[in-house]
């Protein structure tokens, strides 16, 4: 009863003030000249290097009004912090929703974060899109069918490892070393989807908790169990140790890590830079720091929008391709939206996304979806580190169609 | 047989590690009767602070004893400043005191020096691994840190004046003060001592585990568990009880429980030796006259 007085209050109030304008609006968030797009992120925290996504976003947008806008519209781009904090996005969510009744959600950060909200935008029918989370459990659209990813999730990657491992090795015996949470156990399920009846007699499963010291002993478990080949779903700590771990007892399995734990600074480096030649990842981005990409026409419209828009961002930081693949994403979507900017049509369109390309993704990787399939990027390709850097080798990989 | 030679061997080697650390709980213990929740985090700054001389330039060995002697005066600032106003507050202040503590440091580290993975030099290099790369010249030489400092620690107490007031001013604080002891300077050194030796074992644990704010977090439930199981007023026993968690975690991980419950024999050795025998394998059984 509450809250149905106070909208009504709120709705008197607001036909009072504004009686000039058209009478009720269509969509919510939506007006003649504006569409409000709400975001949550860690702009402060431990997490709050991420924030440069955001700072991104908000450039595209705001290059997108100086060109007119869409469809005669300004996008009013508000994004709140929360810390990282699960609890603190659900109140920032709310104040997007019901206070600054935004059209619809777009880029909050974070796995547990967004999973705070999973069912409320859900219940509420709010469209929640392209996620800056890996997680798979946002491709559902069964059960959350206004929730939807982008980035491919860790289970893809798993399978992308899973395809590439069989066609090398047949009759492998695999290592599966896992963080024993929904990030880790999606590397699990997807090396399931790959190998299906085979998997327990091929795989030799370890996880360990993230408050572990060490992993001296799951790794020692899996090299006597005689695996030659493993892959891991670990964080940058633990993926340090292991690469470290696996070089010093002498094993030498072909060895696959997570692509969230390859930084060069924070992993190869606390690992020793040669303890790590041979071993393989995957990305869907093109590296800016890539000389192969110096002359790319690509990189070099993300290079002049950083030049125009994010004058003083960081050029080696990651985060602006990934900012611009999603925001450039997220314009094709309103684009295909036409005038109609219901909740009901914005998702419809954020599920039928034909095969495009972006500027900052590497060639081959597309990005789609349909209504019955919510991985929106599917693809990726194996990197190698020869001891200084990652270089790419063979072709685009898909995952498994499951 | 091989691969339970290999667990028996890497279950030493992270035992080490939980040895350190057990002996700055004993350490504190001793001095004050309590176990200080913060340990871990007051460990994980010095080992910041260390880190940041090293990438200074500071030689490794200069960096460390200062910082033992930095850690020595933290410790110390903060029995004056923020234990002693509670000093005859009930346990629960206490308790209270110790896990805002907890709080304040590792997030002040965090704020400081940034949650990324950092590398934390070791002064035990070789090229070549040790017995099949699972030892390598590091976890040998801080093994020889921790019974180094262990060594100390038991002839402080046990052959000076200085450890026996120490001893005194926990076990009896009243009597203490009446043959003359100053009890309240006795606890703030306890508080220094323990920071101390929380650095060395820090700073033996980071070049392991890599250094970042959260790094002592799990170490100090494997470290209470192993200051528990060896007594936790007897320095040896604790150092034993640290090498024997670490053992038995791997030969369980790997042959009886999983992996998924390597934790849970941590947590089940605290409640098992707390119900069987409180004074631990090595501790003496305290009696005292109401």
């Amino acid at each position: 009863m509450r809250l149905n007085r106070r909208a009504l209050l709120l709705g008197t109030a607001g036909s009072l003030a504004l009686p000039q304008l058209a009478p009720a609006q269509e969509a919510p968030g939506v007006t003649a000249t504006e569409i409000r797009i709400g975001s949550t992120n860690a702009l402060s925290g431990p997490a709050s290097a991420y924030s440069v996504i955001t700072k991104g976003l908000a450039a595209m947008f705001r290059r997108v009004n100086d060109q007119g806008g869409i469809a005669g519209r300004q996008i009013n781009f508000i994004a709140y912090d929360d810390g990282y904090q699960p609890p603190r996005t659900l109140e920032q969510t709310r104040r997007l929703v019901e206070q600054d009744r935004v059209a619809f959600l777009f880029n909050q950060l974070g796995t547990p974060t967004n999973s705070a909200i999973h069912r409320y935008v859900n219940q509420r029918k709010i469209p929640h899109l392209f996620l800056a989370t890996g997680a798979d459990k946002w491709a559902n659209p069964r059960e959350y069918p206004w929730t939807i990813g982008w980035q491919p999730s860790y289970r893809t990657e798993a399978q992308i490892y899973a395809k590439y491992l069989l066609e090398q090795k047949p009759n492998t015996k695999l290592g599966l070393l896992y963080q024993n949470d929904d990030f880790g156990k999606d590397y699990v399920n997807g090396v399931r989807d790959v190998l299906g009846p085979r998997f327990d007699a091929m795989v030799k499963l370890a996880s360990h908790e993230a408050t572990d010291p060490t992993i001296d002993s799951q790794i020692v478990s899996l090299q006597a169990a005689g695996c030659d080949a493993l892959i891991c779903g670990i964080i940058p700590r633990f993926a340090a140790q292991a690469i470290r771990r696996v070089f010093d007892i002498g094993w030498k399995p072909m060895m696959f890590m997570t692509n969230v734990s390859v930084s060069v600074g924070t992993v190869m480096q606390p690992a020793g830079l040669e303890k790590g030649v041979g071993l393989l990842t995957s990305d869907y981005r093109k590296d800016q720091s890539d000389p192969a990409w110096a002359d790319d026409p690509g990189m070099k419209e993300w290079r002049d929008f950083m030049r125009r828009y994010v004058p003083d961002g960081e050029l080696g930081d990651n985060n602006y391709t990934y900012a611009y693949g999603v925001g450039s994403t997220m314009l094709q979507v309103l684009k295909q939206c036409g005038n109609d900017f219901s909740r009901e049509n914005v998702m419809r369109q954020a599920t039928n996304i034909a095969p495009m390309d972006i500027a900052t993704l590497l060639p081959g990787v597309k990005v789609q979806s349909q209504p019955r399939n919510y991985n929106v990027i599917r693809q990726m390709q194996l990197q190698r580190w020869n001891g200084r850097a990652w270089e790419r080798f063979g072709g685009v990989i898909e995952g498994a169609n499951v | 047989m091989d691969g339970l030679a290999h667990q028996i061997v890497a279950g030493i080697a992270t035992g080490g590690i939980y040895a350190a650390v057990s002996l700055a709980l004993v350490m504190i213990y001793q001095a004050t009767h309590h176990v200080n929740f913060a340990q871990g985090e007051m460990a994980t700054l010095s080992t910041f602070i260390a880190w940041s001389m090293i990438e200074a330039g500071i030689p490794y060995w200069v960096a460390f004893f200062a910082t033992i002697a930095i850690s020595f005066v933290i410790g110390a600032a903060v029995e004056r400043l923020l234990m002693r106003p509670v000093q005859n507050a009930p346990v629960l202040t206490h308790v209270g005191v110790f896990i805002g503590l907890l709080l304040i440091v590792g997030n002040a580290t965090g704020w400081i020096f940034g949650y990324t993975t950092k590398l934390f030099p070791t002064p035990f290099e070789s090229d070549k691994p040790l017995l099949g790369g699972l030892v390598s010249a590091h976890e040998l030489g801080s093994t020889a840190v921790t019974l180094a400092v262990l060594s100390l620690v038991y002839l402080f107490f046990r052959h000076t004046r200085l450890g026996l007031a120490m001893r005194a001013a926990a076990y009896n604080p009243r009597s203490a003060r009446l043959v003359g002891i100053r009890v309240g300077w006795m606890l703030a050194l306890g508080w220094g001592l323990a920071a101390a030796i929380g650095a060395v074992a820090g700073m033996m644990v980071a070049p392991v585990v890599f250094l970042d704010p959260t790094m002592m977090l799990g170490i100090l439930l494997y470290a209470f568990a192993g200051a528990l199981l060896g007594g936790i007023d007897n320095p040896s026993g604790a150092v034993i009880g640290g090498f024997a968690v670490g053992v038995l975690e791997n030969l369980a991980g790997a042959y009886v429980v999983g992996t998924e419950l390597k934790l849970t024999v941590a947590l089940a050795i605290i409640i098992g030796v707390l119900v069987v025998k409180p004074s631990g394998l090595f501790g003496r059984v305290v009696m005292s006259r109401v």
